[in-house]
């Protein structure tokens, strides 16, 4: 698991290192796993700020832990460069290009063209074409986890809870989470 | 102003405490939070922000966080959203980082994880049918989703593509 001190002798700029993860905010489409090949493209082969084994530990951490996965490893890479400084002016080297380019594009762009037809037309066949993208997200996401019937029960299990009880979708997360906890300590009993 | 502010804040934190996986992991979060707890945006304005979010670069929550927070406050409602949804990874990478290391090292930790997203994929497809209410109308955006979802399924490419078709065959079947 990465040390928090900074791994290299030669000391980044902090300048460096926010500009880099800015790169990689403003250059990244999609979100997600997406963004990742682009972010060890930077770090691992063209700056050589952390070798390939620290980088995979860098995702294991970034997986298992809450948040956008771009901006946790930002984060993980600042530090090793930099401690708590290079933490922080990375994690606002990748926010800052969403923040600007989608307040430019609320500020101005969205309430002038709202109302023009074609853009209209345009959001009328983006609606069906975002949701698709989420269900294909579900369907992905359950072919990479669910493995055997224990997975794909809980899972059936949860969506009946969710939608007889309208639970807030935290609740329905941590009972997923209490139950996956149950499941495998009756797997070692077993 | 100030309430508001609180509770934009409070939303989008736990729209990024509760993200696990990141990409559309926040969809679910952020549907309850925006539309079923406090009414900020009707279904199709959210997904007209996911579409934007979607086409921008960067992390889609961030940016739709941004966009969501600019509609109901203005500019400060916009950073005070986007810091909401990154105040955990910040939190917890540097305050708490032994503390998660040391949680993500044990192996319980795996079996939650494994636990919770068997219940993440419930909640997408969930989202996924009661936001399909507002988009699937009529013959043609039922054309869209199934024609995006099954090329999606189908090639391995970029979202950014399925979002371009998306917006052309709008334009040439909107009923003007």
């Amino acid at each position: 698991m990465p040390a928090l001190e900074s791994s290299t002798d030669k000391k980044e700029s902090l300048l460096t290192i926010m500009l880099t993860f800015f790169k990689v905010g403003a250059f990244t489409f999609g979100g997600g796993y997406a963004i990742l090949p682009v972010v060890q493209q930077e770090v691992v082969y063209k700056r050589k700020w952390v070798s390939q084994s620290v980088f995979s530990d860098i995702l294991i951490i970034t997986q298992g832990m809450p948040g956008q996965l771009a901006l946790n490893s930002a984060i993980q890479i600042g530090i090793r460069l930099r401690g708590t400084a290079g933490g922080l002016v990375a994690a606002l080297g990748v926010t800052a290009p969403s923040v600007i380019i989608l307040l430019i594009i609320a500020a101005w762009l969205y309430p002038i063209m709202h109302d023009n037809i074609y853009v209209q037309a345009a959001f009328y066949g983006l609606r069906p074409a975002v949701v698709a993208l989420i269900a294909f997200a579900a369907v992905k996401m359950g072919r990479d986890i669910l493995h055997g019937w224990r997975g794909i029960l809980l899972c059936a299990a949860l969506l009946a809870i969710a939608i007889i009880t309208q639970l807030h979708p935290i609740l329905i997360l941590v009972a997923g989470g209490l139950a996956g906890l149950i499941i495998c300590r009756s797997n070692a009993d077993g | 102003m100030v309430n508001i502010l609180l509770s934009l804040y409070w939303s989008f934190l736990k729209v990024g405490l509760f993200t696990i996986g990141g990409g559309y992991a926040m969809i679910p979060l952020m549907e309850a939070e925006v539309i079923n707890v406090h009414s900020w945006l009707s279904p199709a304005e959210f997904l007209d922000i996911i579409a934007v979010a979607e086409m921008t670069p960067g992390p889609v929550s961030i940016n739709a966080a941004t966009f969501i927070g600019y509609r109901l406050v203005g500019v400060t409602g916009s950073l005070v959203a986007s810091l909401g949804v990154i105040t955990p990874s910040l939190v917890l990478l540097l305050l708490l980082s032994r503390i998660l290391f040391r949680v993500i090292q044990n192996p319980k930790t795996e079996s939650f994880l494994n636990g919770l997203r068997s219940a993440l994929i419930a909640l997408i497809l969930l989202a996924s049918y009661t936001l399909g209410h507002n988009a699937i109308i009529d013959l043609p955006t039922a054309f869209v989703f199934g024609l995006v979802l099954l090329l999606s399924l189908l090639l391995r490419i970029s979202p950014l593509y399925f979002i371009g078709l998306g917006a052309i065959l709008g334009l040439i079947l909107y009923p003007y």
